[in-house]
């Protein structure tokens, strides 16, 4: 796939001199940049993943008040909705009506649609912000070794081979199962969703950083950085100024497809028990409640599907994005 | 090539020695922030009806107050040479590999880890198998027939795969398998091989499939994108102006070329997965390495911890050796370099 060329009508094709006709407009130059953006408006299946990307934003940043019109405060208990003798939800579906959109939870009744709206809030939250770390430190690493070379390169290197190696979900358990209750001056959620951001984005930076490093080392080479360097300029100024800005495109698309491995990381810890507390909703953490209550599909099927449709879009979206970027990868 | 297998075995060897290190600083340092003293340690040792001056005794015998570079010192001789605990009340002999005994259930770490290894390992080496067969057929079948509705389907499910939960799609099929229909046995369910290998197979299936399936999916998108790089490679086309028979072109130059990245995946995967399938043992609750390493994790169980994390680490070392030893069989050129 090439950068499409504004050629208008098929006359072109039959004549190519017809390309001429044109002339007298002033020829643009194109950007890498609106070039991979031409290259991805005509790609339909990552427009559409980005389009749900956008949505799911949409739905975590205005959660409240989504909350607020369509359903009932998540940590709600409805027991009104629950046949007392069995615990289950009264009427078919699982509750689901006009009122309870996706039904509720068997036992106490809690709005399914409302929690599951909450918890994009803090499955997106983590899910970006994690990969800001990851990124923050896979960069640097990643810019370091590959622009200083030498024993740098050798320890950092082995480094990313010692993570790799890691059983990181293990660790990950580990360090999340002994987080205390108050520290840094946070507590309680507030704490443990900055613990996990910091946890998961530590132990997801290796991937990142092997792209920059290997990057780095052919853009080391380049003649700018040559040129750069015989006007004297100094480390600092090339890595920032000359190597950092040509590798935005690549950081780009890793970082959206570090996304929803990172989401998936969360909701893995908070099905375990060691994400988030109840009773502030999670995807995972629903999934965990649903596992004793397995006969009621609704309970088990709509968190799964909002983690589901969450990664898939996420996925598509930086798959299209670095095909728009790099068509050679493909 | 001796000399790369021997550097291979050295590199082996130090990054066992690296995670070693690392697992017993992380393990040391963070249940101190949680709280943990010295005091409070040796307490789960003789139980809380001590007094403190006992506590205060048993810590010191078992070393809790020495520096940490002494207690990892003590840490490594009780793996390789074994160890000797004194409680006061006698002396309890640890065979090496001594991982220290469990503060729950006093029992020692090691054979409680050996018990667990095959639950792992039959699951892990059944998928393995599944998703290795699956993913690299349909790969290849897909980027031969780029575009074909074949290709797409099973493109747009591989997608899918990739972004399902293990622990999602592993509900779904116990409650539409085993407890819809009743074709498989209900989670937990776990016959030795030795036992009756028929049953074993039986037990396991279901979670080799989900397994598998999650797995299946990222090796055919890697198979079929390494494919249709070689298979547009000049020596592809000297082979096919040979009059090599086109499965042969396929299979023997197409394929083999592609293989390497694919080992590289799976060398790390198969590891990881013997360390401790811990989302798919809960899921299924499987009696396995993964489902003990989040019941030690749940009750702060540090020797246990330690040891099921070092088994686990020590087992994606030893994969992605073999892997490393396998290239040189794959490609050529490893032998030369």
């Amino acid at each position: 796939m090439t950068a499409p060329l504004d050629v208008s009508g098929s006359a072109a094709e039959a004549r190519p001199e017809s390309v001429l006709a044109g002339a007298g407009k002033a020829i643009q130059g194109r950007s890498l940049t609106r070039i991979a953006w031409m290259r991805l408006r005509r790609d339909k299946v990552a427009l559409g993943g980005g389009i749900v990307v956008v949505l799911l934003i949409l739905v975590a940043v205005f959660s409240s008040p989504i909350i607020a019109v369509l359903g009932h405060p998540p940590l709600e208990f409805h027991q009104d909705q629950i046949d007392q003798s069995t615990l289950l939800p009264k009427g078919v579906f699982g509750g689901m009506s006009g009122e309870y959109l996706l039904g509720v939870e068997p036992v106490n009744g809690r709005d399914i649609f409302s929690r599951i709206v909450a918890g994009a809030w803090v499955s997106l939250l983590i899910g970006f912000l994690a990969t800001l770390v990851s990124v923050a430190i896979g960069t640097t690493l990643g810019v370091i070794a590959g622009y200083f070379g030498g024993w740098v390169d050798q320890l950092i290197g082995r480094l990313m081979d010692v993570f790799l190696a890691f059983p990181l979900l293990i660790f990950a358990i580990a360090l999340a199962g002994v987080i205390p209750d108050k520290a840094f001056g946070l507590e309680g959620n507030g704490l443990r969703i900055a613990m996990l951001i910091f946890i998961i984005g530590f132990f997801s930076w290796p991937s990142i950083g092997r792209i920059v490093r290997g990057q780095t080392l052919s853009l080391r080479e380049r003649e700018f950085v040559d040129a750069a360097k015989s006007l004297g300029a100094r480390h600092g100024y090339i890595l920032f100024r000359e190597v950092l800005p040509n590798l935005l495109a690549p950081i780009l698309v890793y970082a959206t497809l570090l996304i929803p491995t990172n989401i998936l990381f969360e909701a893995a810890l908070s099905f375990l028990g060691v994400g988030i507390n109840p009773p502030t909703p999670t995807w995972g953490g629903m999934l965990s409640e649903a596992v004793r209550f397995y006969t009621l599909p609704h309970f088990v099927l709509f968190p799964g599907l909002a983690i589901f449709i969450t990664v898939l879009a996420f996925n598509l979206f930086g798959d299209g994005l670095r095909d728009a970027f790099d068509p050679r990868a493909h | 090539m001796v000399t790369y297998i021997i550097r291979r075995l050295i590199g082996a060897i130090a990054m066992l020695i690296v995670i070693s290190m690392v697992t017993f600083g992380i393990f040391y340092v963070v249940p101190q922030w949680a709280g943990a003293t010295p005091e409070a340690l040796a307490s789960r040792y003789v139980g809380r009806a001590a007094t403190p001056e006992t506590v205060h005794l048993v810590a010191e015998r078992l070393g809790f107050y020495d520096p940490v570079v002494v207690q990892y010192g003590r840490f490594l001789k009780g793996i390789f040479v074994g160890a000797e605990y004194d409680y006061g009340a006698g002396v309890e002999q640890c065979p090496a590999p001594c991982f220290g005994y469990s503060f729950i259930s006093g029992q020692p770490v090691w054979p409680d880890l050996v018990d667990r290894m095959p639950v792992t390992f039959s699951l892990a080496l059944g998928a393995a198998l599944i998703w290795v067969v699956a993913g690299v057929s349909v790969g290849v079948i897909s980027a031969l027939r780029r575009g074909s509705l074949f290709d797409r389907i099973s493109m747009g499910t591989a997608l899918a795969g990739v972004s399902l939960p293990i622990f999602f799609t592993g509900m779904i099929s116990l409650v539409v398998f085993s407890y819809g229909l009743g074709w498989t046995p209900p989670g937990g369910a776990w016959t030795d091989f030795t036992v009756n290998p028929a049953q074993w197979a039986y037990n396991l299936l279901l979670p080799w499939i989900t397994l598998a399936f999650l797995f299946a999916a990222g090796y055919a998108r890697l198979t079929r994108a390494g494919m249709l790089e070689t298979m547009g490679e000049d020596y592809i086309r000297t082979a096919r102006a040979k009059g090599l028979r086109e499965n042969r072109v396929v299979v023997k130059h197409g394929l083999r070329a592609a293989l390497t990245p694919i080992l590289t995946l799976f060398g790390i995967d198969f590891g990881l997965l013997i360390g401790g399938a811990v989302l798919t043992e809960t899921t299924y609750t499987l009696p396995g390495l993964g489902q003990y390493s989040i019941l030690a994790i749940r009750n702060q169980d540090l020797p246990q911890v330690m040891g099921v994390t070092l088994v686990a680490a020590g087992f994606v070392v030893v994969a992605s050796l073999i892997v490393d030893l396998l290239y040189a069989v794959v490609d050529p050129r490893v032998r030369l370099s």
